[in-house]
């Protein structure tokens, strides 16, 4: 399941929403990114999520369908805010669940590692010095690229 | 053809979308660029250095020799940096 929003979710509703009703599932695996206080040298006390409405819920739709073609899932969740968001806000959630603990691991991982090299969102952070986009990391594409290189 | 711009790509364009007429000697992303670069002021600024831009074309991601006509949605933003 795929959601974009701004406000905020409840992540153990989302957890228990995610396994309720369906006993093959033997574990739940999850990632909750936050929004944090330090992106460099100078104090980040807020930032605003961009994204491109249609291109975002098509690319979140093709990273849950891969997941499930890699591995015997039962579920997989994303759900990722816009908006203005401040330091120690959630900013996204996924989580894999799955008869065992390796597949629910491993896709969930998965999930966010390409949703940080393609889903369209940007982050412009709030610092004293004015506001300022993010810049892309070249960690988050060796990361995706684990994935691209030994597909399970 | 739409075209749409993203964070600070949409900044130093100075605008988020527009609508335009494709020239007929526009065949392909690289060639939309630099028809685009060719009106100089922020266009030119913002597209001098394509490996920090990334162009979709109807929300899939394309290449320079990715084909475009009349009726895309060209969106066209740096590097993501969601999650």
């Amino acid at each position: 399941m795929i959601r974009v929003q701004r406000e905020d979710f409840d992540v153990g509703a989302e957890l228990e929403r995610l396994a309720a009703g369906n006993h093959r599932i033997g574990g739940v695996a999850s990632f909750i990114g936050l929004v944090r206080d330090m992106g460099g040298r100078e104090r980040v006390s807020a930032l605003t999520l961009e994204h491109y409405p249609g291109m975002t819920e098509k690319k979140l739709g093709e990273i849950e369908t891969e997941a499930h073609r890699r591995w015997p899932l039962d579920a997989a969740l994303i759900i990722h805010r816009y908006g203005r968001l401040e330091a120690g806000d959630r900013i996204v959630l996924v989580a894999a669940a799955s008869p065992h603990r390796e597949a629910a691991l491993a896709a969930c991982q998965f999930l966010i590692d390409w949703l940080k090299t393609d889903a369209p969102f940007w982050k412009r952070e709030e610092t004293p010095e004015g506001d300022r986009w993010v810049e892309s990391r070249a960690e988050d594409k060796v990361a995706k690229r684990r994935w691209t290189a030994h597909p399970e | 053809m739409k075209l749409l711009y993203f964070a600070w790509l949409r900044a130093r364009v100075g605008c988020a979308e527009e609508e335009i007429e494709l020239s007929p000697a526009v065949r392909d992303v690289a060639g939309l660029l630099d028809w685009l670069r060719s009106r100089g002021g922020g266009y030119a600024e913002a597209l001098r250095d394509l490996s920090i831009v990334r162009v979709a074309v109807n929300h899939d991601y394309v290449g320079l020799e990715h084909p475009v006509q009349e009726g895309d949605e060209v969106a066209i933003f740096p590097p993501v940096t969601g999650g």
